[in-house]
Parts: structure tokens; C-alpha cells; sequence
């Protein structure tokens, strides 16, 4: 079976247990809306307060959001036995699991790239600026599921598994929040974005080839 | 295929891995080993400390800028060295668990993080009360600050991942993979956080601009870098003797250690 071919094997039974269950998307796509709403209501509706810490909220926001959709990722296929199965298959493991890493962030990272730009829309920000901030969503939301899956593996059916996870993942979520963030804002004071960008998907890069071996390796470890 | 040898490694494993590091990988083996170094790293930390305080108090000159408050830096500088130092020799140990399935080395890993958070947090509190004549507030964003809470951060989830996994073995894996998966992010995020802060900062005092170091200053720094290396060794060394009772503790080696220390007790 070929790469690819490979690889879709998880992402198309993830993605259509996604469909099937559609509340479970809906959850995660809401909660960011709410997060992002709650700001205003917080620091006051202000405009120019509200362009200033809009790009960051929009970030933090799509961080959150991810992270509550994480425990789901292998959490039910670790249940049924599915996990093993996939574990024992000879096809091989880390793509299986690349597979589902995949569809996990066409579930649940996705909708926020489509969605930012509408709530961007309430922090005042202009056209070119709500490109920016997709373009730096799209390239740092698949680098938060990489990351996340590795939490994900590690706190699987362990005691108080999501507060853990968010502990585990949020400081590593410190980069990808930074150049998410400044390159929206670098558009914002009229500067270059590329910087910004090209190390996202350095960063993007580089956890595409390492997170999926090191959540096979914590996947095994949870499986002995 | 030759059957794998049955014989353990904690029984006699010196005439099969030739060498004494192997030979003190077993817990049994290292337990006594880590009792007869614990008091030696104690003195050379006692010693460390009272030279290096000696000349930080008393010999170093007062800063021309900074007054005498700068003597913080006498505590401040050596605990971020070390909350750094300390996460890398984790990581070593937890790789070297994980490539070589040694049970010691997860138990260095585990020993290691509790004085690891600490130093981060002495740092960071250290810096803060440094901050407040310094820059007249508690907190400043500054990198350093931001990247040491961000580490603080890390050996909290190192160790709530350790806490939260019964299996021994299992949080063994599981740490050292958050610990490699961590070594990898440490550079990253601190260039990340150092981006960061140019883009946003303000009228902040930078450290690095301070003017250069007397040769004094740099002496008390050093002695005292080198007393918080030896508190950290004997600790970790303290903490993986407890570790190494709790987790042998069905082991008939673990019961005639105990039997013995309560007899000297008793006598």
C-alpha cells in the first residue's frame, strides 16, 4: 500500500466517525467562538483595545480549543482495543497514526481557520490583516494537533487525564503562539510577515517528521 | 538462536557488561554507592556556599548602579544556571533509560525534576524581588523571565505526568518521552520568547546592556554556581536512594537494608 494510501486509511474512518457524530465537532467550533466573545466582555468594547489584543485572543483561543478536542484523539480507540489492533497491523504505525492526527485537525483545527476571520471581523481588523491571520492559523493549527497528539499519547488513560494534558502541552504551545500571533501583528504595524511565517512552518516542518514517531513511541507505551 | 540468558541484571552483571558503570546501573548495587557519595557533595556544597556568600557579601564592591541589592545575583544567577543545567541532565537520563531499558536511570530522571522546579522557582522569585528596585515592579516580560517560567512550567508536567502514572515502569517511558520531547522545545521556545520580546518591548531595562562584570563579582558567582551543583547532586542522590527503597521494596535486598538500619537504630 503506498504512502498516502496508507495514511488515509485513519483519516478517512476518523473523519467519517466525525461525521457521524457531528455534536463532538460543534462542541470545539462553539467553544472558540465563546472564548473569543468572552474577551470583549472582559477587557471592555473599546475598538482600538480590541484591534490591539484581537490577533492574540483569535491564538489563544484556537490553542484552547484544540487542546479540548485532544483526549478524544485516541481515547475511544484505546477503549474498544482499536488502538492495539492498528498497533499490531503491518502496515506501519506511525502513519496509521499520522492518519489520525490528520483528521483531527481537519475536525477540529479547520473550522477555526475558516471561522477566524468572522470573529476577527469583531476586533475590528482589516481584509489584509484577516488574510494574514488565516494563512498563520493554517499553518499553526496542524503544528498544535502534531504537538498535541504527543500529550494526547501520553496522558492516555492516565488520572486526571485533560487537566494533565493541558498542563503538558500548553507550554510547548509557546512558540506556535508567539509566530501565530506576531506575524498578524507585524501585518498590523505594517512590517514584513514573512519571518513569521517561514518559522511556523520551519516549525511545522519539523513536527510533521518528529511528533508522529513520538507519539507512536508513547502510543506503545500505553499499549504494553 | 541462543536462548537469552535468564539471569538478571540486578543479580551479578559485572562479568557480562564488563566496566563499573554497568555495574552500579542495578539499584542494589547503587543504593550503597549513592549512601557513601551523599556526604561528600553535602560538604563540598557547605563549602561552596560559605566561600561563595563570603565574597558576595563581604568582598564583592558595591555596583556603582545598582547599589547593594544587586547581591541577589549571588543566589539568582546560579539557581537559572542550574534550573537549565538540571533539565538537560533529566533529559540525558531519561534517553539513556529509554535506549538502554535501565531501570536506575527513569529513578535519576524522577529524582532530578523536584530540584530542577525548584531551582526555576528560586529564579524567578529571586528575579522578581532583584525587579522591584531595579525596575520598580515586581514582574517585567523580559525573556529571560518569561523563557524560566515557561521551563517552571515544564517540570510541573514532567512531574504531574510522573504523579498521575501508578505503573512505575510506565511513568519511567512516559516521562522520559515529555523529557526529550521538552529538550527539543527548550531552544526553540527561548528564541521564540526572545522574538517575542523585541517586537513588544518597551522602555525595560535590559540585562544584557549592564555594564561588564568585576572580576570579584564573577568569582562569588562561580563558587556559588558550583555550591547549588552540589546541593543539586546530593539531593537527587537522596531523593533516588528513597525512590530505589520504594520501588524494591518487595525485594529481599530492600528488607535487609531496612532490618539493618533498624537494628543500628535501636543499638
Amino acid at each position: 500500500m503506498s504512502l498516502v494510501a496508507t495514511l488515509m486509511v485513519t483519516a478517512r474512518r476518523d473523519l467519517l466517525l466525525a461525521m457521524r457524530r457531528k455534536s463532538d465537532v460543534m462542541v470545539n467550533v462553539f467553544f472558540f467562538v465563546i472564548v473569543v466573545s468572552l474577551f470583549p466582555l472582559g477587557v471592555g468594547p473599546e475598538p482600538a483595545l480590541l484591534t490591539k489584543i484581537g490577533p492574540g485572543v483569535l491564538v489563544v483561543a484556537a490553542l484552547l480549543s484544540t487542546l479540548l478536542g485532544l483526549p478524544r484523539l485516541f481515547a475511544a480507540d484505546h477503549a474498544d482495543g482499536t488502538l492495539e489492533q492498528l498497533a499490531l497491523s503491518p502496515l506501519p504505525f506511525g502513519l496509521l497514526v499520522s492518519g489520525k492526527i490528520l483528521a483531527h485537525w481537519l475536525v477540529c483545527g479547520l473550522p477555526l481557520v475558516l471561522l477566524a476571520p468572522v470573529l476577527g471581523l469583531q476586533f475590528g481588523l482589516d481584509g489584509e490583516t484577516l488574510g494574514v491571520l488565516m494563512l498563520a492559523l493554517l499553518i499553526a493549527t496542524p503544528l498544535l494537533s502534531l504537538i498535541g497528539a504527543i500529550g494526547a499519547a501520553l496522558t492516555l488513560g492516565v488520572r486526571g487525564g485533560g487537566a494533565l494534558l493541558a498542563l503538558l502541552i500548553l507550554p510547548l504551545y509557546v512558540p506556535a503562539l508567539i509566530f501565530a500571533s506576531g506575524a498578524v501583528e507585524a501585518q498590523m504595524a505594517g512590517m514584513s510577515t514573512g519571518g513569521y511565517l517561514s518559522l511556523l512552518a520551519a516549525m511545522l516542518a519539523l513536527a510533521v517528521f518528529f511528533a508522529p514517531w513520538a507519539t507512536t513511541a508513547a502510543l506503545k507505551i500505553a499499549l504494553e | 538462536m541462543k536462548p537469552h540468558p535468564e539471569k538478571s541484571l540486578s543479580e551479578n552483571s559485572a562479568p557480562r557488561f564488563s566496566g563499573r558503570l554497568f555495574h552500579y546501573s542495578s539499584p542494589q548495587t547503587f543504593y550503597p554507592l549513592a549512601g557513601k557519595m551523599i556526604p561528600f557533595f553535602w560538604v563540598a556544597a557547605a563549602l561552596f556556599g560559605i566561600a561563595g556568600l563570603w565574597i558576595g557579601f563581604f568582598v564583592a564592591p558595591t555596583d556603582a548602579q545598582q547599589g547593594e541589592a544587586y547581591r541577589i545575583i549571588f543566589v539568582h544567577v546560579p539557581a537559572s544556571w542550574m534550573s537549565m543545567f538540571i533539565y538537560l541532565v533529566m533529559a540525558a537520563w531519561a534517553g539513556i533509560g529509554l535506549a538502554l531499558g535501565t531501570r536506575l536511570s527513569g529513578m535519576m530522571a524522577q529524582a532530578l525534576a523536584p530540584t530542577g522546579a525548584l531551582m526555576a522557582a528560586l529564579s524567578l522569585a529571586t528575579g522578581s524581588l532583584w525587579g522591584r528596585p531595579m525596575w520598580g515592579t515586581w514582574w517585567i516580560w523580559d525573556a529571560r523571565l518569561t523563557s524560566e517560567l515557561i521551563l517552571f512550567f515544564l517540570y510541573v508536567g514532567f512531574i504531574a505526568l510522573q504523579a498521575a502514572i501508578d505503573d512505575p515502569r510506565r511513568a519511567d517511558k512516559a516521562g522520559a518521552i515529555l523529557a526529550l520531547v521538552g529538550v527539543v522545545n527548550v531552544p526553540i521556545i527561548y528564541f521564540s520568547v526572545i522574538w517575542w520580546n523585541t517586537l513588544h518591548q518597551g522602555s525595560s531595562v535590559s540585562l544584557t546592556r549592564s555594564p561588564s562584570m568585576a572580576q570579584t563579582m564573577l568569582l562569588g558567582m562561580l563558587l556559588m554556581a558550583l555550591c547549588f551543583w552540589m546541593y543539586a547532586i546530593a539531593m537527587a542522590l537522596m531523593r533516588v536512594r528513597a525512590i530505589i527503597l520504594e520501588r524494591e521494596r518487595h525485594t529481599e535486598w530492600v528488607r535487609a537494608e531496612i532490618n539493618l538500619e533498624k537494628s543500628n537504630a535501636l543499638e
